[in-house]
C-alpha cells in the first residue's frame, strides 16, 4: 500500500492532459515560428494553451500570458525584468518573509546590484502584516512580490488588499501563485495584480513548463536574449508538448476547480481534525484561511526527517518536512522560522498535501500511521 | 521507495534500531548535541572488568542521527574501554555503508556520545579529572553554525 501526500512536490500530470498533448511530441509537431502550415499549425496550438491559461485567472486576454520553462523562470522574469526596466523609478524592492527561494534568491542577487531590499514580516498563522507593508511601501518601490498561497503552511494572503496597499505608493505587485493556481479561484483583474506566475506541474500539467501573466502596460524587460518567441520576453523555440499540456491542466483545473476543492477541503479537515488529536501536536499555518488540499503539523520532541522516513517505509506514505535535516543547507526552513517557531520546533515539521488520488477512505490509515510514528519517535527522544 | 540517498544498512537501523532505551543508575552517560540544531543524543554505559558490559541509547534527529546511534552502540558493546574510545566518527559512518556529506556530522555526535559516557565512567572512578571530559559539542546558541564543520 502506498498513500502519496506530497503533491506540492510532484503532481502526476493528469492523463486527459497527455492524452491531449502526446501528439505534439512526434506527429504534430512544429516550429511555431515558421510560417510554413506545420509551423501555423503549432503556433495555433501555443495560442490555444494561452487562451486557457488566460481564462483559468480571468486575465484581460492571452496575450497577457507569457510561457516560461518554470514556475522559477517565470518568477525570476518577474523580478529581474521589471527591476531591470523601471530601475530609473526607484529601486527599493519588498516581498513576504515567506516567499519561495525562487523568489527570494533572485531579489537578494538584486541587492547585490544596488537594490535594495525589505522582507515584510508575517503573523504566528502566516498572515502578511498589512501594517508593516504600509510601512514600507514607498514611489521607490518597484516591485513587491507575495505568494497568494503557501506550500510549506499553506496560508493564503489576502492578495485583493494588499495590491490596495501595493498600488496606493509602489509599483507592481508580482504574485507567485505557484501553489495556489488551480486550487482556488484566481482573478487577476478583480485583485489588480500586475504579475502572476503559474506551474504547470503544480496543476496536473508536465513539467518544463510555467507561465507568467503580465498585466498590459506592465512595463518588462527580458532576462535572456535571442529569438522573439513570447513577445521577445522569453526567446527560445516553444516546448510544444509542455506548453500544450499546461493549456489543458489549466482548463481541467479551472472546470473543476470547485467540485475538487471542496472534495480535498473535507479530507483535508478530518485529517487535521484527527492528527492534532495526538498529544503535542500544532497545526502549522492559518486554520481557515489555508489552501484546500495542504495540511501542515509540527510535532514537539521529535525531528521531521526521521517522520518522513518513518512513515515512508514503515508505512508507505509519502510526506514532506521543512525541517533542517531533510534540507541540504541544515537550517530550517525560513517559512517556519518567519512564523516566530524556535529552531527546535521548526525541525519537527510535516506537511501533506493532497490531491486527486486521495480519498477520504485514507483517512484512518493515515491517521494511525501518523500516531504510530510520533509514538516510536518519541519512545526513542531523549526530550 | 524513496530513502534520500541513504545506504541499506542506514534504513535498517533506522528501522529496526538496537540498544534504545535507558540504563537506571547508569555507570557513565554522554549527552551531546542540541535540540536547536536538530540532534540530541544521549549514551548509558554499564561497565564490568573494564569492559562495556551493557549500552543503550536516546536520540532526537534525522535518520541518521539515529542510525548512528544504533550502530555505534553495537560496535561499543563488549569492547574495552580503551578500545572503544578508538572508535572514530568515520568509522562509524563506515560500517553504515557511508552517509551523504550534509549527514556526516551525526557520525561525529555518535562517537562523541559514546567517548563522552566513557569520560563520565572515568571521573567517576577518579581515573581522569572533570575538566579533562569536556565533551566535543556541536554549537550551542540559534544563529551558530549547526553541525557543519
Amino acid at each position: 500500500m502506498s498513500i502519496y501526500l506530497d503533491y506540492q512536490s510532484a503532481c502526476p500530470v493528469d492523463p486527459r492532459a497527455v492524452e491531449f498533448a502526446g501528439r505534439y511530441l512526434a506527429e504534430d509537431f512544429g516550429n511555431p515560428s515558421a510560417l510554413h502550415a506545420t509551423g501555423l499549425a503549432a503556433k495555433a496550438v501555443v495560442e490555444e494553451a494561452r487562451e486557457k491559461v488566460a481564462r483559468l485567472i480571468n486575465a484581460e486576454g492571452p496575450s497577457t500570458i507569457i510561457f516560461t520553462g518554470s514556475a522559477t523562470e517565470a518568477n525570476n522574469l518577474a523580478i529581474h525584468g521589471t527591476a531591470a526596466r523601471n530601475a530609473g523609478a526607484g529601486k527599493q524592492l519588498l516581498a513576504s518573509a515567506i516567499e519561495h527561494i525562487s523568489v527570494l534568491n533572485p531579489l537578494k542577487y538584486l541587492q547585490k546590484t544596488g537594490f535594495s531590499l525589505s522582507l515584510v514580516p508575517v503573523d504566528a498563522s502566516g498572515l502578511l502584516d498589512l501594517e508593516a507593508l504600509k510601512g514600507q511601501v514607498s514611489p521607490e518601490t518597484v516591485l513587491t512580490s507575495v505568494q497568494y498561497g503557501s506550500s510549506e503552511i499553506g496560508t493564503v494572503q489576502p492578495i485583493k488588499e494588499i495590491a490596495e496597499i501595493v498600488h496606493s505608493g509602489a509599483r507592481y505587485l508580482h504574485v507567485d501563485a505557484t501553489a495556489a493556481a488551480g486550487k482556488i479561484p484566481i482573478d487577476v483583474q478583480r485583485d489588480s495584480i500586475d504579475l502572476l506566475t503559474i506551474s504547470s506541474n503544480d496543476l496536473y500539467g508536465p513539467q518544463g513548463a510555467g507561465a507568467l501573466y503580465v498585466r498590459p502596460g506592465v512595463r518588462l524587460q527580458p532576462v535572456s536574449f535571442g529569438g522573439g518567441q513570447e513577445r521577445g520576453l522569453r526567446p527560445g523555440t516553444e516546448n510544444l508538448f509542455a506548453i500544450a499540456g499546461l493549456g489543458e491542466a489549466a482548463r481541467l483545473a479551472g472546470q473543476e476547480l470547485e467540485a475538487e476543492g471542496s472534495r480535498l477541503k473535507g479530507m483535508r479537515d478530518r485529517l487535521i481534525g484527527e492528527i492534532l488529536k495526538i498529544e503535542q501536536s500544532h497545526l502549522t499555518g492559518h486554520p481557515q484561511r489555508r489552501l484546500p488540499h495542504h495540511a501542515s503539523f509540527r510535532f514537539s520532541r521529535i525531528e521531521g526527517e526521521s517522520i518522513l522516513l518513518t512513515l515512508d517505509a514503515m508505512f508507505g506514505i509519502q510526506v514532506s518536512t521543512g525541517s533542517a535535516c531533510s534540507s541540504r543547507t541544515l537550517e530550517p526552513s525560513h517559512v517556519l522560522l518567519a512564523i516566530g517557531l524556535k529552531h527546535e520546533e521548526a525541525h519537527g515539521s510535516m506537511v501533506m498535501t493532497l490531491g486527486k488520488r486521495n480519498s477520504q477512505d485514507e483517512v484512518p490509515a493515515i491517521v494511525e500511521a501518523v500516531e504510530k510514528t510520533v509514538q516510536r519517535l518519541r519512545a526513542m527522544s531523549p526530550l | 521507495m524513496a530513502q534520500i540517498g541513504y545506504s541499506k544498512k542506514v534504513m535498517e537501523h533506522f528501522m529496526n534500531p538496537h540498544n534504545v532505551g535507558v540504563i537506571e543508575n547508569p555507570d557513565g552517560y554522554g549527552q551531546v548535541g542540541n535540540p536547536v540544531c536538530g540532534d540530541l543524543m544521549e549514551i548509558f554505559i554499564t561497565v564490568k572488568d573494564d569492559r562495556i558490559d551493557d549500552i543503550k541509547f536516546r536520540t532526537f534527529g534525522c535518520g541518521s542521527a539515529i542510525a548512528v546511534s544504533s550502530m555505534v552502540t553495537d560496535m561499543a558493546k563488549g569492547r574495552t574501554l580503551d578500545e572503544a574510545m578508538k572508535i572514530s566518527r568515520n568509522d562509524v559512518a563506515e560500517e553504515l555503508g557511508g552517509l551523504p556529506p550534509q549527514k556526516l556530522h551525526c557520525s561525529n555526535l555518535g562517537a562523541d556520545a559514546l567517548h563522552a559516557a566513557i569520560k563520565d565512567y572515568w571521573v567517576k572512578i577518579g581515573k581522569i579529572k572533570p575538566e579533562e571530559a569536556k565533551p566535543e559539542e556541536e554549537a550551542a546558541s540559534e544563529g551558530e553554525a549547526c553541525g557543519t564543520e
